[in-house]
Formats: C-alpha cells, sequence, structure tokens
C-alpha cells in the first residue's frame, strides 16, 4: 500500500527494519533525531510536508521506545495548519506523545475550540478526538459546553455525535466537577432512543460514567435501558453490520447491562419483569459452540447477565439456574470459560441460599487445582477458599495440604496463607480425626484437655513442614500467638513439636516454631499443679529431658539464619529456667554458647546473649523475667489482614465500591472474624525492634532516634488508615494475570504485558541503578533526597507507599556510622526485606543485619559502618528490596558516604597556608582548570556552597575580591589527614566560567577533590536543601548542626 | 474502560501503542505496569500480540472480542493484513484506531461504517 507519497518516512521504516540488532538500531534513530533536530532549528525552510513527514518519523521513534524530547512545539504547531493532511498529523502525533499534563496542549485549547465550534466536519472528528483521547482540566473548563452541544445536536451526523460522546465522557471522568451534567438526565434518556448503533454505544459508555456518579438522577434512563436490551435480545432488532457473529452488539449488550447493575434495586415490576424476561432469555439461550468468537462473544454477555442477575437479588430459583449453569462452565474444557466460570462462582458465594448448591460442584473445582493454566489454579483456590464452611472444611484443607507438596512455587505462599486462615477459622471443625484416633489409642486423657483445636497444631505444622520457604513468617507468628492464647493447645504443641524436631531435615521455620513451643512443654513439665497427669505423662517419655530437648535443638543451629539464632536464644534460656533442680552440665553448656555469642556482629544475637548470660546468673530473679509468654491481646489475624483484598482507581469509582462487594467473597467470609475490640495490629514477638506505638509521638527517650522517629512519621503523607486500605490488595491473582486468549497453551506465558509476578522478579533483578524497573512509585524525587543528604547528616533517603528509609549519619576522621531506618507504614508487614551493599573498593561497608520482616508499622534501625580507605567520588549503592503481599519492590539508591563527608572543616591562617600553598608546586599535586557552563551564582552563594561541604572558605587570603580560597582537611585510611586547599579565581563579567587550582599532598586526592568541586559547580544540588550555612568565618561544628535543631532537620525533610 | 492498547511482534517490537491515561515516560517504555485494579487481556494473531489493559471489574470475554474485532478491521483494510503492512502505515493504523477506539471506550462497532469512515479520510489526503 503506498504511503501517501511519504517516501523518506517508508526509507526510514526500512533502515530500520534492516538494522541487524539492536546497537545498529539505535545508531540509525540517533542520526535521524539529529536530522529532525538540525531541521527543526531552522524552521524556515521547512516544507509543510517536510514538517510533516519528521513528525511521523518522531511518532515512528517513539512508538519504537526511544526518548524523544524535543519536537513537540512542531507537532503541536501543526494543529493550527489550514489543511486537513498537516492538522491531521499534528493532531495524531500530539495526542500520542504528549499527555494530559503537558504544557504545550494549553497552546492549541483555541484552535481545537475553533476547530470544534467550527463548520468542518473533519476538523470537528479531529479536534473530539484528541481531546477525547488526552484532554485535561483546561479543555474540561472550555470546551464541555461546545461538546455537549454537538452531542445532542440535530444537524451533526452520527460521525460526530459518538465522538462528542465519548469526548464529553473522558472530560467527565476527569474533571466530574468542572462538567456541567445538570439536567443531563432527560439528554441521555432521548439519547437511548437513538436508532445509530455507533452513538447508541459511545452514549452506554458515557452513561455508564454518569450512573456511576450519581444514578440517583438517572433513574429514567432506566426503562429505556431495559428497552435497548429488550430490543437487542428479543427483537434482534438490529441492522446487520452491527452483529457479531449472528449476536446482536455484545458489546452494547453489555454495557448496557453494567448500566442497570450501577442502579441498587429495580422498583417498578414491569420494567423488573421485562428485564428479568430477557435475562432469562440470555442464560437458557447460550451454546457452548465451536466458533471461538461466537464463543466467546455469546458468553460475554452471558456473563454480564450473571453478574446483573446476582447484583438484582433474583429468586431462588433463578440463581439456582445460574449456579447450574456455572457448574457446567466449571467443566468445560476451554480455558476462558472455565476461568469465568470459576471466577463468578467465587462471586456467587455472596448470594445468599446458593453455597449447598455450589458445594455440589466441590469434586469438580477441586480438579481445577490442578489445571495447567495457572490463572485456573488461582481462581478454583479461591473459590474453596471462600466456599470452605463447618461442613466442608476438613475435606477442603485435606486438599489444599496435599496440594502444597505438588503446587508450583507461584502459588506456595498464598496457598499456605489461605490453608492457614482456613485452618484456624475452622479448627474446631478439622478435629473429630484427632479425638476418634485419642478414643482409640486412649494415650492421653481426653477428658483432661480439649483435644478440639489439636487439628489446627496439625495442620499449620505439617504446612510448614511441606511448604518451608513459602510460609510466611506471619504465619509462624500467628501461630504462636493462636496456641499461646489457647492454653489447652500447648501441650499437645509441644508433643508434635517434639515429633518434629526429630526430623532430620526440617525447614527453618519449624526450628523456629519448634522453639517456641519448646517452651510450653518444658514449662508444662515443672508446672505440675496446672498439669497434673499431663506432666506426669510427659516424664514417662522417652526423650523429653530438658537436656535432650535442648540437645535436639542445639543441633539445628549451625543451620539456621541469624535472625533464627535469638530465638534459640532464648529457648536456651527458658530450658536453664526451667531445669529444677538445675543441672550443672546443660548449665554449662548453655553458657558456653552465650559466651560464645556475646561477640556477635548482630546486635541482637549480641545484646539477647549478654543478657541472658546475665541473668541466667541470678537464679530466683530468671524465673519472674522469663516467665511464659503473656496472652497476646485479642487482635485481627495478620493473615487475615493479609488476604483482603481491596479495590482501587477503576475508571468509574463509585461503580468499584458496588462491584468490589460482588467482586471477591475473601473480605466478607472473613470479616466475622475481626475482634470487636479494635486494638492496633502491633508486631507479636520481639524479633525486631518495634517502637511502640506510643513513642511514635516523640515524647521521650534517645534524642537522635526518637526525632528521626518523629519526623518520619511527620512526613509520611498518608493517614494509615486508607493507606492501609489502599495497599491491602495483593492477593487478588487477577489483578496480575488476564485471562489467556483462545491461543495455544504453550504460548500462554509468552505474551507481553501479561507477566506474572515471578517475571517480574525476573526482570527486576537486573534493573540498573536509576532506571528502576519497580511497580511502586517512590515518592518525591530519589536524586534530590540524595543531593539533599549529601550536604546534611539526616534526612529521608527513599520513600514509597510501603516504606520509608531514613539516614542518619555521624563521620569522625576516615570512619563514618550511619543509621538506617526502614520504616514500615502499612498495617501489613513487609516480608523478604533484604539490604545489600554494593560498595566501591575504597570504602569499606559493614551493615548490620537486616531483619527478613517488618512488622506493621513498625521501625528497624539498622547501623552500617563505613570506613574510607582512598580518596575517591564513587558513591555506594543500597540494593534493597522487600515484598509486599506478592509484589516484589527492588530499589537502588546511593548511599549518602560521599568524599565531602570525610571533610572535616579547618581554617588556615595566611601564615600557613602560602607555604603550603607554594610547596605544592604543579601536577600531579597542584592541579589547575578553566571550568565552563558553570552555573552562575554569586560569590557569597558559592562560600556559602563550600561551607556546607565543611570545605571553609579562609577570607582575607586572595588580595582580589573575585577569588575564593578555601581549606578542608580530607580523611582516609591511605592518606590520613590531609590538608586540601583550593582557589577559585571567577570573571565578574562571565559567571558561567571560572579558573580553578586544588592542591593537596596526594595525586589522586588533587585530581578527585578537583573532579568534586568541578560537579558541584556545574550543577548544583539543590541548594535550599543544605542547613543554613554557617557565616564564611566561623567554623560549623561538625556534622551536628542539623541534628540539634528539629527545625531545620524538619525543613530539611519536608522540603 | 482500555488503559492501554499495545501491539507487538514476538521479537517485543512495537508497532502499535497507544495509551488512554497518562503515563510517565518512564513508565510507557517498560511492560511491567501496576496491574493492581487492572488486567491485561491479549491475544495472539501469528506473530503478532494484542493487547489491551482494562479495569478488573471490566467484562474479559467482551474485550477479548474487541480485540478480534479490530482485527478484522484491519485485515479488511489492508486486504489480507501482514504486520508488514502495520509496519509501513502506522499511521493509517492509528487513524483506524481512532476511529474504533475513544477515551478508552468503544466508538464504533461496525466494520462496514469504520471501512467507509476511512475511504472518506483517504480522499481528502
Amino acid at each position: 500500500m503506498a504511503l501517501s507519497g511519504m517516501r523518506g518516512l517508508s526509507v526510514f521504516i526500512s533502515d530500520i527494519r534492516n538494522c541487524q540488532n539492536k546497537e545498529q538500531e539505535r545508531l540509525r534513530v540517533d542520526k535521524e533525531l539529529g536530522n529532525i533536530r538540525t531541521r527543526f532549528k531552522n524552521e524556515k525552510g521547512l516544507t509543510p510536508y517536510e514538517k510533516k513527514k519528521y513528525v511521523w518519523k518522531m511518532l515512528y521513534i517513539y512508538m519504537l521506545g526511544y526518548d524523544v524530547d524535543f519536537g513537540h512545539m512542531e507537532a503541536v504547531s501543526l494543529i493550527s495548519a489550514p489543511k486537513y493532511p498537516e492538522k491531521q498529523v499534528g493532531y495524531i502525533v500530539t495526542s500520542s506523545l504528549l499527555n494530559e499534563n503537558h504544557d504545550f496542549l494549553r497552546l492549541a485549547i483555541n484552535t481545537v475550540r475553533n476547530d470544534i465550534i467550527g463548520r468542518n466536519e473533519t476538523f470537528q472528528c479531529l479536534a473530539l478526538t484528541m481531546v477525547g483521547n488526552i484532554g485535561g482540566r483546561e479543555f474540561a473548563e472550555s470546551l464541555s459546553p461546545d461538546v455537549q452541544k454537538l452531542l445532542i445536536s440535530s444537524s451533526c451526523r452520527p460521525l460526530v455525535r459518538k465522538k462528542a460522546a465519548l469526548c464529553l465522557l473522558r472530560l467527565f471522568r476527569k474533571n466530574p466537577d468542572v462538567v456541567n451534567v445538570d439536567g443531563w438526565s432527560d439528554r441521555m434518556s432521548q439519547l437511548l432512543d437513538e436508532r445509530d448503533v455507533g452513538v447508541l454505544t459511545s452514549s452506554m459508555s458515557l452513561l455508564v460514567a454518569l450512573v456511576a456518579n450519581n444514578h440517583d438522577a438517572y433513574w429514567s434512563c432506566l426503562p429505556k435501558c431495559v428497552k435497548v436490551l429488550e430490543r437487542m435480545a428479543r427483537n434482534q432488532d438490529i441492522p446487520q453490520e452491527y452483529t457479531y457473529y449472528g449476536i446482536p452488539s455484545p458489546w452494547l449488550q453489555v454495557k448496557t447491562m453494567r448500566v442497570i447493575q450501577y442502579f441498587p434495586t429495580i422498583e417498578d415490576p414491569s420494567t423488573r419483569r421485562a428485564l428479568f424476561e430477557v435475562l432469562q432469555r440470555i442464560l437458557m439461550g447460550t451454546d457452548v459452540v465451536k466458533n471461538v468468537n461466537k464463543n466467546n462473544a455469546s458468553h460475554a454477555v452471558l456473563f454480564e447477565a450473571l453478574a446483573l442477575v446476582m447484583h438484582l437479588d433474583a429468586e431462588k430459583e433463578m440463581m439456582s439456574q445460574c449456579v447450574a449453569l456455572l457448574g457446567k462452565f466449571v467443566a468445560v474444557r476451554e480455558p476462558n470459560i472455565r476461568y469465568l466460570g470459576l471466577e463468578n462462582m467465587t462471586r456467587m458465594l455472596m448470594v445468599t441460599d446458593v453455597q449447598d448448591i455450589i458445594k455440589r460442584h466441590q469434586a469438580q473445582i477441586i480438579t481445577s487445582l490442578k489445571d495447567p493454566d495457572i490463572s485456573i489454579r488461582r481462581r478454583a483456590l479461591d473459590l474453596l477458599y471462600g466456599m470452605c464452611d463447618v461442613s466442608n472444611a476438613k475435606d477442603i484443607v485435606e486438599e489444599l495440604l496435599q496440594y502444597l507438596s505438588s503446587a508450583d512455587f507461584a502459588m506456595r505462599e498464598e496457598l499456605s496463607l489461605k490453608a492457614a486462615i482456613l485452618a484456624e477459622k475452622f479448627a474446631p471443625d478439622l478435629s473429630w480425626q484427632v479425638e476418634s484416633h485419642l478414643m482409640h489409642t486412649k494415650s492421653f486423657n481426653v477428658g483432661w484437655f480439649n483435644c478440639v483445636n489439636n487439628r489446627y497444631v496439625d495442620v499449620i505444622l505439617q504446612l510448614i513442614d511441606k511448604a518451608g520457604d513459602f510460609v510466611s513468617d506471619d504465619i509462624w507468628f500467628r501461630v504462636v500467638q493462636f496456641v499461646t492464647n489457647n492454653e489447652d493447645l500447648q501441650p499437645y504443641a509441644a508433643v508434635k513439636a517434639r515429633e518434629y524436631i526429630d526430623k532430620p531435615a526440617i525447614h527453618e521455620t519449624m526450628v523456629k516454631v519448634l522453639s517456641v513451643f519448646g517452651h510450653w512443654r518444658l514449662w508444662k513439665q515443672v508446672s505440675a499443679y496446672i498439669l497434673g497427669e499431663y506432666s506426669h505423662l510427659l516424664a514417662r517419655r522417652p526423650g523429653c529431658s530438658p537436656k535432650e530437648i535442648f540437645s535436639i535443638i542445639h543441633e539445628k543451629l549451625p543451620t539456621v539464619s541469624t535472625s533464627t539464632i535469638p530465638i534459640l536464644l532464648s529457648t536456651y534460656a527458658k530450658i536453664l529456667m526451667h531445669t529444677q533442680p538445675s543441672d550443672p552440665e546443660l548449665q554449662n553448656q548453655i553458657w558456653t554458647i552465650f559466651h560464645k555469642y556475646e561477640s556477635s556482629i548482630d546486635a541482637e544475637i549480641q545484646q539477647r546473649a549478654v543478657e541472658y548470660f546475665a541473668l541466667s546468673r541470678k537464679g530466683a530473679a530468671l524465673m519472674d523475667i522469663m516467665a511464659e509468654m503473656p496472652k497476646f491481646p485479642e487482635r485481627q489475624s495478620a493473615l487475615i489482614k493479609k488476604a483482603e483484598d481491596t479495590e482501587a482507581d477503576t475508571a468509574e469509582h463509585s461503580a468499584t465500591k458496588l462491584r468490589a462487594q460482588q467482586q471477591n467473597s475473601n473480605a466478607l467470609v472473613v470479616t466475622d472474624q475481626r475482634p470487636t475490640n479494635g486494638t492496633p495490629p502491633v508486631s507479636q514477638l520481639g524479633l525486631v525492634k518495634v517502637p511502640s506505638m506510643s513513642n511514635v509521638d516523640h515524647s521521650s527517650g534517645d534524642q537522635g532516634a526518637t526525632q528521626a522517629n518523629g519526623i518520619l512519621t511527620i512526613v509520611d503523607p498518608q493517614p494509615p488508615e486508607p493507606s492501609a486500605d489502599l495497599l491491602g490488595d495483593l492477593l487478588s491473582p487477577l489483578a496480575i494475570e488476564g485471562p489467556p486468549g483462545a491461543t495455544a497453551q504453550a504460548d500462554y506465558n509468552l505474551a507481553p504485558g501479561a507477566k506474572g509476578v515471578s517475571n517480574a522478579e525476573e526482570a527486576l533483578a537486573i534493573a540498573p541503578v536509576g532506571q528502576q524497573t519497580n511497580t511502586v512509585q517512590p515518592i518525591g524525587d530519589i536524586a534530590e533526597r540524595f543531593n539533599a543528604l549529601c550536604l546534611k547528616d539526616s534526612g529521608v533517603l527513599y520513600e514509597d507507599p510501603y516504606i520509608q528509609i531514613g539516614i542518619k549519619a555521624e563521620w569522625r576522621a576516615h570512619h563514618g556510622r550511619l543509621v538506617l531506618f526502614l520504616g514500615n507504614k502499612n498495617t501489613a508487614p513487609l516480608v523478604s526485606v533484604q539490604a545489600l551493599i554494593l560498595s566501591p573498593s575504597h570504602l569499606k561497608m559493614e551493615l548490620s543485619l537486616v531483619p527478613e520482616t517488618i512488622p506493621p508499622r513498625a521501625q528497624v534501625q539498622c547501623p552500617l559502618e563505613v570506613i574510607n580507605l582512598r580518596p575517591s567520588r564513587e558513591a555506594a549503592v543500597l540494593d534493597f528490596s522487600y515484598k509486599f503481599g506478592t509484589q516484589m519492590i527492588d530499589v537502588k539508591l546511593r548511599l549518602p558516604a560521599v568524599l565531602n563527608k570525610f571533610f572535616q572543616a579547618i581554617t588556615v591562617s595566611a601564615e600557613e597556608f602560602f607555604p603550603q600553598w607554594r610547596s605544592l608546586s604543579g601536577p600531579p599535586l597542584k592541579l589547575q582548570e578553566v571550568v565552563r557552563g558553570v552555573r552562575p551564582i554569586s560569590l557569597v552563594e558559592m562560600a556559602n556552597l563550600f561551607n556546607s561541604f565543611r570545605l571553609i572558605v579562609c577570607p582575607g587570603l586572595d588580595p582580589n575580591a573575585n577569588n575564593l580560597v578555601a581549606s578542608t582537611t580530607f580523611y582516609s585510611e591511605s592518606t590520613r589527614a590531609m590538608l586540601c586547599l583550593i582557589r577559585v579565581e571567577t570573571d565578574p563579567a562571565d559567571r558561567t566560567q571560572l579558573r580553578m587550582t586544588v592542591a593537596s599532598g596526594d595525586p589522586t586526592l588533587s585530581y578527585e577533590f578537583k573532579e568534586f568541586v568541578k560537579e558541584q559547580l556545574v550543577s548544583i544540588p539543590t541548594i535550599s536543601g543544605a542547613p543554613s550555612p554557617a557565616p564564611p568565618q566561623t567554623q560549623p561544628t561538625i556534622a551536628s548542626t542539623s541534628l540539634s535543631d528539629p527545625g531545620a532537620m524538619l525543613a530539611g525533610l519536608l522540603h | 474502560m482500555i488503559r492501554f492498547i499495545l501491539l507487538q511482534n514476538r521479537q517485543g517490537k512495537t508497532r502499535l501503542a497507544k495509551y488512554y491515561i497518562p503515563l510517565e515516560e518512564s513508565e510507557k517504555h517498560k511492560v511491567e505496569f501496576e496491574f493492581r485494579t487492572h488486567k491485561v487481556i491479549y491475544r495472539r494473531y501469528a506473530g503478532l500480540f494484542f493487547s489491551l489493559c482494562v479495569d478488573i471489574t471490566d467484562n474479559e470475554l467482551a474485550y477479548l472480542e474487541s480485540i478480534h474485532l479490530f482485527v478484522e478491521i484491519l485485515d479488511h483494510f489492508f486486504s489480507n493484513v501482514c504486520e508488514l503492512d502495520l509496519v509501513f502505515n502506522f499511521h493509517k493504523v492509528y487513524l483506524i484506531l481512532d476511529e474504533f477506539i475513544l477515551a478508552g471506550e468503544l466508538q464504533e462497532t461496525s466494520k462496514r461504517a469504520i471501512i467507509e469512515r476511512m475511504g472518506e479520510l483517504e480522499k481528502l489526503e
């Protein structure tokens, strides 16, 4: 097909196609961009045709994924071209290259308005299309009345009116406060009588938004919508060209039913009857056919009808019909239909009375757990989770446990989470098996303890055993919490723990749980007055003496990670306490271990070792301190919190709420578990240091830390509750993957744009610094925060909706101590937290252990020791990653351990300066360079800038008032303390250039120092973020000015 | 509503991209999107993937078939469309798309109406 004579464009596209590799392609693109740039610079010689050609090329380059950061003006200016060919290009390219927030768009508003109100229909269409695609607030303000007029105009062709309808939709969605729709219900009602299906389809989309916004105003449209449905579904009164594989426009049908779902109910009996008649027809008249397209189209309509039936709370008979239909779909081979069958059945759970009918399909649903398609497996899991109740809990939990060993990794965490929740929720119903087992064996006195919850322990231990790595910390926290609060459960848990720990290879999480359970077992043994018979039973069992328990647990120590060691230390302390009468050999053994860990590099381990060692020598006092864990306050299970779904940000917000109720049953199934008292979820167990809630209002305590704490709280822009709600949803697998196309299964995972979480993770792993591919948007500019931190010693390094990383640093000579404050902003924990320091060769850095989990709303402090070996300007990078729900977030952050941090201010007098300056003659110790392109700043500003690096200006040394002399001491291991001197000669006539001479006793230092200062002068990092610099004469106190002044610190942080 | 439409070949070369929501430049060029409240519906035709990102509550099958309708329209317009047609006439594809989808919603579902409209526009050039 001819390319409208644009030969240059064709040639360019061919060239690109012929490129052998990415590198060649980039070269070709760069060449073309250079060419276009030159041509645009000299616009006079450019014909409209050429301009058009170049703008097309720009769009093509942009589409290939290259940045096109110029020429926007040229594209926009084509919009005002008088002739169609140029105007068309202007409109199309502008609406692809620019978005609604672009300033240039403002320039076009007048032209666009003239095109819209003008008489040229083609121009009207172009303008409406662009506004409909990228129109922002200003367009809404100046154009919406005109667009409204076009939509209801009787003189316009349908062509213009359908565009006007959608253009108005865009403006309304974006700015409902600007677009005035008063009195539009009558107009919409009239539009629904429209015969042109194109206009009707577009108007129906508009109506969805209007009704979603305020359904009360549009009741008059409801009967009309039913009429439209009748017209299509019953009468098939629709032009041939609007049928799709024999089905009257499935899209219009779907949209119309969507509109009806935004009305809470249908009052008018005749409308309701008419609607149900149509729905019945759809439900009954849809068959699975061979043709894929026809099948999909008819089922699109059918599933929408099902949603509507559910919404309308139809009679039970109709509901049963729906479930029966869905049951049929769940058994169908076609993956899309099967997927939707499962999904809709999950929605059906919300409808009362049909659960029993759904349960009939349980076997079929369980089969879907083994479907080759992971989306289907996920849906099946959701459904099973949702339909689990007293009657089938046992079967379903068994099934999930069994499936756990064969499930693929991508699902195990979710699976184990759901199984854990069900096990807890239906604990009483899982028990019969154990009971009968106990009846027979008689090894336990059934009458004595309530074994109802034992099955729960079995399930959870099995879960941890089978799923290992995929069991999140929340699960084991919760187990411990649950068992602590259920005394009846403790002996059984202890016995089971003993059984599991005998296994040769057990997972680390298991070790954690077992060692905690161990406490009760031992505690029970000594607390004869409570346990009586039980301890008696235990004592007769072999392998249960304190010593034996200790050695079994201790065997596992070499295999566990640093985060588990503290728990084991606690267990040892408890074993020691419970060993009555004391066993000197055991005591010595344990003391040796404590002693060994007293010098651990991990602060948590070290502290516990030191404390337990000291405590265990106190004898009786130990009993009080090491007493049994108190009961946890009743609170919502963190697991349930984790599993709860939230939704936000769809086109129609109120609609989301409405639909969310039907969306997924998780939320409702679990709400009855919520305790009525609103205890805030605080972290359990002393694994990481968690500031207590009261600490957040920073009233007392260690000043530095509390300050940082308080500030972190203040900077947090989101109130805790909404943020939790917004971010709560992570389990919904739907959010990650759409249904597969009708293509072969093998191709299923190949599609771009439909990557699962695991793919995203892989992609993240290779993201280079500064080019983060995270799905989470950081709050604030990372580079700006880094630059600010280069000048001050505390502030926020990074922030996103989930986490805030603050930093506080102290520098002394070539040593530095940074503390990273990792603050979880949410009411759900952050897991898989990892921090890796990629340090350049000149820095020796050691980061203390970062906990794997940051509990909800807690802050963890991680000290980082830095030693500067040599002068270098390279920055260290913190590779920080964590997981929130199923989302993996990975950021690479430069750390402000930069050259100037190892400066120490020094003022030198003329007597000291000049001999030194003269003795360092010429390169490589003394370097001189003329720097151009300096950002013009006054001498005073420059002096302040230098001072902020602790590079102290020495006034009066240089007789020339346009020059600046400064000095500092640099510290590193190789150079020791070394004086650095600098002289800057500025040109008052041209502030953008200067001559700089630097000198020091080390060639590398001189070079690095010179380059450093140059960098600062050429692009000055946010100078306003610097702490108020001291006047040039005084020597600023090192590193502490900003720390001791909370006001300044806050100002810096908020900047 | 449709958040964006993306047409890529098997090598990942983009043949068409149109966004109906404002995205940062850096976001546009990578595929891992904020999927939490959206879903991607896609379909493969020979070596070409057509993807639509839509709201989580949207009707999947309806959008799946709208991809097919778009392909049928392209097929009709280019009479037996192949990837090369789309490459060398990418600007035409944008024109067709603008007649088919506007503001993230379907504007016209009649193949004939769109083909006729394209004919009118070609006469103007």
